[in-house]
């Protein structure tokens, strides 16, 4: 049952919301974080930055009761706190929205936010005050909601924004973020930021996990730098820059910026007519698309994520059948082939998700780099495997790529993600590919494996490849691309050369005010 | 602790594990438990080597050590073969059950090719043969309902068993085509012994060149794993069918390849059996068998590999034969409820050991992905 938050008089009032002290937390054969202090003031955003696998998600799970610390102490409001649940950690006031988000579809959004605290009436759940409820706190907040809607039927941006009024209703006076802006459009995120804004003018403390370093400095008071589990310092929003952020995350200078010359585009590699596909449930995804792609440019594809960029990849790859269309690579049509063809006519294929996609985890890298082509020549001789070739093979992929963290027989799964990564892109250009498709390909890679991605691709562009970059990420589509197209509902809605257009040029296209109402 | 040392210790502390909680049956049915294991391992004929020492220390009676070892390899025999059944499946990401059936079909096969094709030793290679090509057919079935149907393999081979079980039973029962002439039991004719598999060792219940057929199948398990091209599809696919896809491979076909060449070795389980110790099908041994089944505990036990399934085999094998063995203040009916015991419990914390391993590769994976995320 929800009730008022308690009003302190501000003089008893610690000054601090929430206070870490040498918080330490060991998994098997890793410190995920390691003696982090950390203190949150009333009422201020505090973002809690590092690269992947830094700890910042661990330490919130820590705070938010998922995980117990090993070492260190926790503070709530100035008293230590111990707690063994998600519940324990939400009847402190303290709400978490987490990455991937915990809201069930087939309910409404009224119904999700008072899930396991519904108003009642004797043993019935009271719907009319549950939505009188949500309403009301929607509105004190400046969060859009329809109550009424079911949440399968609205998108990301209101459901994070039920995620947040599900905190609110349980009387979250900490709030905690995990990558909330990893879903939305360039927009969606300055609306956030206004939310975040109003929450804390309000007197929420707040805590946001990033690793956008433009993100911090538009909405952050403070920002706690992690590196490798330990934390590197806290510094002032207003008196930082990007760059020194990036420094103090990597532990050294990084270019942020590819450097690349301008492109000398040859003959058309990929061509794409009047292409349609569906999604798994049978819609359309892509509709109508027309798309080529020349030898020596980046075609980077930019779009909110589910707006037919998978569909478009994975019809292209062979891994899915359009239901329209043609798909020309180097001359050859490879519309309705299988991967296997697909990959044989010179695609190249970089998936987004590389572990459920991109590497088999359980395969020892010498077996992942030959998992293409791993059925001729030099792999493999009338059926029989050549195991020497293929560890000679990796071996020059660890050496040319700088894999760390493994050898030749070292499972896949035991290398981080970067490096895991690297391997994927190794195997790709090592088939020789017309055109190298790179979905998403620095997902959740932390700043300095971008840039060696970046960098890959730029020399795979100057070695007279198509490379066709689909990405979420404004920037790395802005940093890299030599043609940008935005694709919006299945649709090519903008095409512009690279520096002739704008971010928010861009950000409008994604969102769909470019479109073409019935076109 | 290593990843290796983890993978080969954990079947011992199972096994240990097993014959301590069969120790406190033994215990609670008021006999010594050391002595009835020692009496187990006698019976098995594990002490056999040992007549091989300089003046025979311990007294074994050699005649008797050989003929228990003997029964133990015959009947370990088939086991490694449909333990191989279940693991290759297994490698490929799919459970295969359908051992139990696919093993009657080899069976059948094999016993007419061999009873009427040519009654000498062509006819009982070439039955060999047929074995493990009916079992392949029978086996491919589930794999395309799988591939090209998406029908979960565990029912299909389930039901298959049934089918190729009520089949079988009926080919050689009374009435039935194929039973013997002028028998009054649903017994099928018995092979002479020019169409048997080749004696290797013993007389009464002799070990064969089945023994051979199963310890190369092994190897050539293995070889197909590690070595060929087909090996290597069919594990990208058991780890990772996603991947496999994105990276060209056909799951499809990997799927239905793994299957049959999984009712090959069941199929050669049966084929071994018949030709070379049974030499006859009896219809009411088809439902009483319980060999395909064992495979899987073995391919559990064995960790899928080749020389787990063969260790595995064997000990199946041994407890059985051992349980056989137990006389004196132990009844028969302990006996062999005793070996059930231990087999069950085997069963009980590989299967348990398994879903933990399971669970924990799970939760590991989502850790990292959230650190990593």
């Amino acid at each position: 049952m929800a009730h008022e938050p308690s009003e302190r008089s501000s003089s008893d009032a610690p000054e601090l919301a929430l206070e870490l002290r040498g918080v330490t937390k060991r998994f098997p054969g890793v410190v995920a974080n390691d003696r982090v202090d950390l203190d949150l003031r009333r009422g201020e955003v505090h973002a809690l930055l590092g690269e992947n696998g830094a700890g910042k998600s661990t330490l919130m799970n820590v705070v938010y009761g998922l995980y117990g610390a090993d070492e260190g102490e926790v503070l709530v409001d100035g008293k230590a706190v111990s707690f063994g649940s998600a519940a324990d950690a939400i009847a402190a006031g303290i709400g978490m929205v987490h990455q991937h988000f915990m809201l069930i579809p087939v309910m409404t959004v009224a119904e999700n936010i008072v899930l396991h605290a519904e108003p009642r009436s004797g043993v019935q759940l009271d719907m009319v005050a549950a939505h009188a409820r949500v309403e009301d706190l929607a509105a004190r907040y400046g969060l859009a909601v329809d109550a009424r809607a079911r949440v399968e039927d609205i998108g990301v941006a209101m459901q994070q924004r039920a995620e947040i009024l599900k905190a609110l209703y349980r009387d979250a006076r900490i709030l905690i973020l995990d990558e909330p802006t990893g879903v939305l459009t360039p927009g969606e995120a300055l609306d956030l930021f206004a939310v975040l804004r109003e929450l804390k003018a309000r007197g929420t403390s707040i805590i946001i996990i990033t690793h956008k370093l433009d993100e911090v400095l538009a909405v952050a008071d403070r920002v706690t730098v992690l590196r490798r589990g330990s934390k590197v310092g806290t510094v002032d929003a207003a008196r930082a820059t990007e760059r020194e952020l990036a420094e103090l995350m990597v532990g050294r200078h990084v270019l942020l910026e590819v450097e690349r010359g301008a492109p000398t585009p040859g003959a058309d590699v990929l061509v794409i007519k009047g292409l349609a596909v569906r999604d798994d449930r049978g819609l359309p995804a892509v509709r109508e698309l027309n798309l080529t792609a020349r030898a020596g440019e980046i075609v980077g594809i930019a779009g909110v994520d589910g707006n037919g960029q998978k569909e478009l990849v994975e019809a292209i790859a062979g891994m899915r059948r359009p239901s329209a269309g043609s798909i020309v690579v180097d001359g050859k049509a490879i519309t309705r082939c299988s991967p296997r063809s697909a990959f044989e006519a010179g695609v190249g294929h970089v998936p987004e998700d590389r572990h459920a996609h991109g590497l088999v985890l359980d395969f020892t890298l010498a077996e992942n780099a030959a998992l293409r082509d791993y059925y001729r020549p030099p792999i493999s001789r009338r059926g029989w495997l050549d195991r020497a070739s293929m560890v000679e093979r990796v071996r020059g992929f660890i050496e040319q790529y700088d894999v760390r963290g493994g050898g030749a027989h070292t499972p896949a799964g035991s290398l981080s993600g970067g490096n895991q990564q690297k391997v994927v892109l190794a195997r790709e250009i090592q088939g020789d590919p017309r055109l190298l498709l790179a979905s998403q390909p620095t997902r959740g890679l932390d700043v300095g494996a971008i840039e060696f991605v970046h960098r890959r691709l730029v020399e795979q562009r100057d070695a007279g490849r198509a490379v066709l970059l689909v990405s979420f990420e404004l920037d790395e589509i802005l940093g890299l691309a030599d043609r940008i197209l935005v694709l919006y509902e299945g649709r090519v809605v903008l095409e512009r050369a690279s520096g002739t257009t704008s971010a928010e040029e861009l950000g409008l296209a994604m969102a769909g005010g470019l479109a073409e109402p019935g076109a | 602790m290593s990843d290796r040392r983890v993978r080969f210790l954990t079947p011992v502390v199972t096994v240990v594990l097993a014959f301590v909680v069969g120790g406190l049956v033994v215990l609670a049915s008021s006999a010594n438990p050391l002595v009835v294991y020692r009496s187990m391992f006698v019976g098995a004929g594990f002490d056999w080597p040992f007549h091989l020492l300089p003046g025979n220390p311990f007294g074994v009676n050699e005649m008797i050590a050989a003929s228990n070892l003997q029964s133990t390899l015959v009947e370990a025999t088939p086991l490694v073969l449909t333990g191989l059944a279940v693991a290759f499946a297994f490698r490929c990401g799919m459970f295969n059950i359908g051992g139990q059936g696919q093993f009657w079909i080899g069976s059948t096969a094999a016993f007419l090719c061999a009873e009427h094709v040519a009654q000498n030793q062509l006819g009982t290679w070439l039955g060999v043969l047929a074995g493990m090509i009916a079992g392949m057919v029978w086996g491919a079935i589930p794999g395309f309902l799988k591939a090209f149907r998406g029908a979960h393999e565990v029912i299909t081979t389930i039901m298959l068993n049934w089918i190729a079980i009520f089949m079988v039973s009926w080919l050689f029962g009374l009435n039935g085509p194929f039973v013997g002439e002028g028998n009054t039991q649903p017994i099928s004719d018995t092979l002479p012994d020019t169409a048997w598999l080749p004696t290797i060792w013993g007389v009464l219940q002799p070990v064969t060149a089945g023994l051979f057929v199963a310890l190369a199948a092994a190897f050539v398990y293995g070889v197909i794993l590690r070595r060929t091209t087909l090996g290597f599809a069919v594990r990208a696919v058991g780890f990772n069918a996603d991947a496999a896809r994105y990276a060209g491979i056909s799951v499809r076909r990997s799927m239905v390849l793994a299957m049959a060449l999984s009712g090959g070795f069941a199929g050669l389980a049966g084929s071994v059996s018949v030709l070379g110790t049974d030499h006859r099908i009896t219809s009411l041994d088809v439902f009483a068998s319980q060999l395909g089944f064992t495979g899987i505990a073995v391919a559990l036990l064995g960790r899928n590999t080749p020389l787990g399934v063969v260790l595995g085999a064997l000990l199946f094998a041994a407890l059985d034969a051992g349980a056989r063995n137990l006389g004196g203040d132990f009844s028969p009916e302990l006996a062999r409820s005793l070996a059930t015991v231990i087999q069950g419990t085997i069963i009980l914390i590989v299967g348990g050991e398994q879903v933990v391993r399971w669970a924990f590769v799970r939760r590991r994976r989502a850790l990292a992905n959230e650190a990593a995320g």
